[in-house]
């Protein structure tokens, strides 16, 4: 590490001005790499060459500091394909670049950026498996989502949905059986967990191979609920038919932080501006979504760890069940809330005003005391700490290597939140802080979640008071937003939203029709669920199950 | 019996014979017990004991998928507890267990597991399908890769629909599925159901002949003709 360039501190800040991004001096770094440049509402885009990528990227993230490569994006024009890098930074995430690299259509391929990021490894399997581009120089291009045996890629513009398809059930086999040196020589076993296993938090599927207890490879399946959420996306109208399916992405009542992705994404695209009185019912509730998820993650976790439907489950539950009335008196739903609407939300606070703000109330006063019984049952339990402390390390480097975000990221000391980072909705109006823990292990991330179920009823609060004292006859809940809604043609835009889970950020590429041409989401899980076979080499399987449970994977929003 | 007896008035019994009565089997008088008269046997069809033995007694399979299942864990859970309707037991393996919700969407990659884990819980076995996903596929019906109703894969007994259905829809859908069992009633297989069947014994068309090299003649595989789904 210590015979990197000594210069770099100060050549990381290219281009970096006092209003934002200067896009010239950015391209001067590139020099004749850049063959054209492109205007996104998000951010500018430089156009590459395809046999190109590593070399721009890793300049662009060695001298340019640009170490989060949040998203790819692919996708099919009627003349070429379109892989889209999305770049930001982990220290300021509203420095964003993307990187633009077309291929030909009749031989779609195009250099790989797993080399210089980590991360790009499974999103460029997914732009593989789904669109149909090939990357060159990758070290495992296959399917990821469909299987093996899947004809055609499904959002290429050829593709024809009714063809038959056939799937296979066959044995997995053990990855590393060749590797036996010798008759005598000790076997490996392989394990498959899941996809129905009761620790794996859906159906996801980990083909394990341990050598003795511990593990000696390990590599999670994914898309056994690919359920073509982009394809549905695109098929919808901007204005009312996409926005109940983010509430199915990450299904663990995080629903409005979700809607909020695609709002905030839609309304930037459509120049639309939410009245503040919605914004900060829409902070309310969000928080509330927040906490209703990190409750369920801590109730599995305990689950994980202890093994049995015991106490710390049903206290997360409980606690669950209230939050879920209060939305459900909100929105009218208990998990799939549809409340977001374009430029602003469905409905005002339910009547009488009074009530609703008192149930809240007592919501957050008895938080404090019910933290503390968990803290006393689960943080402060021997046993918990003997098997969460210092197992399932992860460390900065890789955070950032494989773009985890959200409290995996926190909790290993990367102070990443976009709720103050790329401040929208009422946040930087009010006064919380973000959490971070420097540990690394399961016990920081499951302390994170429990530390930011503290900020966000402080969020809460703020909101209920402000809610309480707003003037009756500006009690706006939405803007004005034409019954139809076309955005101008081409116009291309990447936003994201502090989930539940992490980074959740959407790409929308207009055509000008009602419906978008393009709709990416790229989800906190998938990228946070690529870190587990680094925490878990080596290591037992329990704790591969207690590292799997605190990275708080939702198997809809890995697969979509 | 025990309600028409007056307490003791002599002080000297013990708080322990004062319960325990007459006799040593009192404890287990019931109004039940007191109908049938002091005869211990009833006379009953074996089956129709046996349909009501199955009702009262269900071991689910704990078995998640999507959205649905965040419901199913709250009316497992606190507050709900299904355990109230004598089916509140989630046994891990499929070999356990005598009812399988199905929880969410069924996608073309997880069918044949779900058809596996549906043949591997012994006879006799129920279904209840939560959710629309279940039941048509639901939001998700127009995807490439969604199985349009979990009666495309296993028979069905009982539907209960909803995106999701509330814990209370799924208690209801239980009980019904019980008042079902306890009353002999099967229910019939609507649709053919796509089956697992071994690659060599599939009809030759040009996709089989295509996959020929990837995959072996005695491999399980789910042929998807996506165009008859209904």
């Amino acid at each position: 590490m210590s015979l990197e360039k000594p210069s770099r501190d100060t050549a990381l800040d290219v281009g970096v001005t006092e209003d934002g991004l200067d896009y010239d001096a950015l391209a001067d770094l590139l020099g004749g790499h850049v063959l054209d440049r492109e205007q996104h509402v998000n951010a500018e885009g430089f156009v590459i060459r395809p046999d190109e990528v590593q070399e721009v990227l890793s300049t662009l993230k060695e001298e340019a500091g640009f170490d989060h490569c949040s998203c790819v994006t692919a996708q099919e024009y009627d003349d070429r394909y379109e892989s889209i890098y999305h770049l930001r930074k982990y220290n300021d995430p509203t420095q964003e670049l993307s990187i633009i690299v077309p291929s030909p259509k009749d031989d779609p391929h195009n250099e790989s950026a797993a080399r210089v990021y980590d991360t790009a490894d499974w999103h460029e399997r997914e732009a593989y498996d789904l669109v149909g581009i090939d990357y060159d120089d990758h070290p495992d291009l296959r399917r990821i989502l469909l299987p093996e045996t899947w004809q055609g890629h499904p959002l290429s513009q050829d593709y024809n949905q009714d063809q038959p398809q056939i799937v296979s059930l066959r044995e997995h086999a053990n990855p590393l059986d060749e590797d036996k040196r010798s008759e005598d020589d000790p076997d490996t076993m392989f394990v498959n967990i899941g996809p129905h296993h009761p620790a794996t938090h859906g159906v996801l599927h980990v083909e394990t191979v341990l050598d003795g207890e511990q593990i000696a490879d390990i590599e999670p399946d994914i898309g056994y609920l690919h359920r073509c959420e982009e394809q549905m996306c695109q098929q919808g109208t901007y204005r009312h038919q996409i926005m109940p399916y983010p509430d199915r992405w990450d299904y663990i009542s995080a629903g409005i932080l979700n809607e909020w992705a695609y709002a905030r994404a839609a309304e930037d695209l459509a120049d639309i501006e939410v009245p503040e009185y919605a914004q900060v019912i829409r902070t309310m509730s969000a928080e509330m979504c927040r906490i209703a998820s990190h409750e369920l993650a801590l109730a599995t976790f305990a689950l994980d760890v202890f093994g049995d439907f015991t106490a710390v489950f049903q206290y997360g539950i409980r606690d669950r069940e209230i939050v879920q009335n209060l939305l459900e008196d909100l929105t009218g739903q208990r998990l799939m809330f549809n409340y977001l609407r374009l430029g602003g939300v469905a409905w005002d606070l339910p009547e009488p005003r009074e009530e609703y703000f008192e149930k809240i109330r007592d919501f957050l006063d008895d938080l404090p005391h019910k933290l503390e019984e968990i803290h006393d049952l689960v943080t402060g339990n021997e046993i918990f700490q003997m098997r969460c402390v210092d197992t399932g390390v992860l460390s900065k480097d890789q955070v950032k290597q494989y773009g985890a975000t959200g409290p995996v990221a926190r909790g290993s000391g990367v102070d990443y939140d976009l709720r103050r980072d790329d401040p929208y909705g009422y946040y930087d109006e009010l006064d919380w802080n973000v959490v971070t823990e420097e540990g690394g292990d399961n016990f920081s991330r499951v302390l994170v979640r429990l530390r930011e179920v503290e900020e966000s009823a402080r969020i809460i609060e703020q909101c209920v008071d402000l809610l309480e004292q707003w003037p009756e006859d500006d009690r706006e809940i939405q803007a004005n937003v034409p019954r139809t809604l076309r955005p101008e043609p081409d116009k291309e835009i990447y936003r994201s939203v502090e989930g539940a889970k992490g980074e959740l950020g959407i790409y929308i590429r207009s055509d000008g029709t009602d419906k978008p041409a393009r709709f990416k989401i790229r989800s906190p899980c998938f990228s946070n669920l690529q870190t587990l076979p680094e925490m878990s080499q080596g290591e037992y399987i329990p704790d591969m199950i207690a590292s799997l449970g605190s990275l708080d994977i939702v198997l809809g929003e890995v697969d979509r | 019996m025990s309600s028409d007896q007056t307490p003791p008035a002599v002080e000297d019994v013990s708080t322990q014979e004062a319960r325990m009565g007459d006799g040593a089997d009192d404890r287990f008088n019931s109004t039940l017990r007191e109908a049938f008269g002091s005869t211990p046997f009833i006379l009953t069809k074996f089956d129709k004991f046996m349909n009501w033995v199955r009702g009262s007694s269900m071991f689910m399979l704990q078995f998640g998928i999507a959205c649905c299942s965040i419901e199913m864990i709250h009316t497992y859970a606190i507050k709900h507890d299904l355990d109230r309707f004598g089916s509140g037991v989630p046994r891990a393996s499929p070999r356990q267990a005598d009812v399988i919700i199905v929880p969410g969407t069924i996608v073309s990659k997880f069918a044949p597991r779900m058809k596996r884990v549906y043949d591997q819980m012994p006879e006799p076995k129920f279904v209840v399908s939560m959710g629309s996903c279940t039941i048509s596929g639901g939001p998700f019906q127009e995807g490439y890769n969604v199985i349009k109703g979990a009666e495309e894969v296993i028979p069905v007994d009982i539907h209960v629909p909803g995106c999701p259905p509330r814990p209370e829809a799924l208690i209801y859908g239980v009980a019904k599925l019980q008042e079902r069992i306890a009353e002999g009633e099967s229910s019939p297989v609507t649709v053919k159901p796509y089956e697992l069947e071994q690659f060599g014994d599939l009809e030759q068309d040009e996709l089989v002949d295509k996959l020929a090299s990837e995959i072996d003649e005695d491999d399980l595989v789910m042929r998807y003709n996506w165009n008859n789904s209904p």
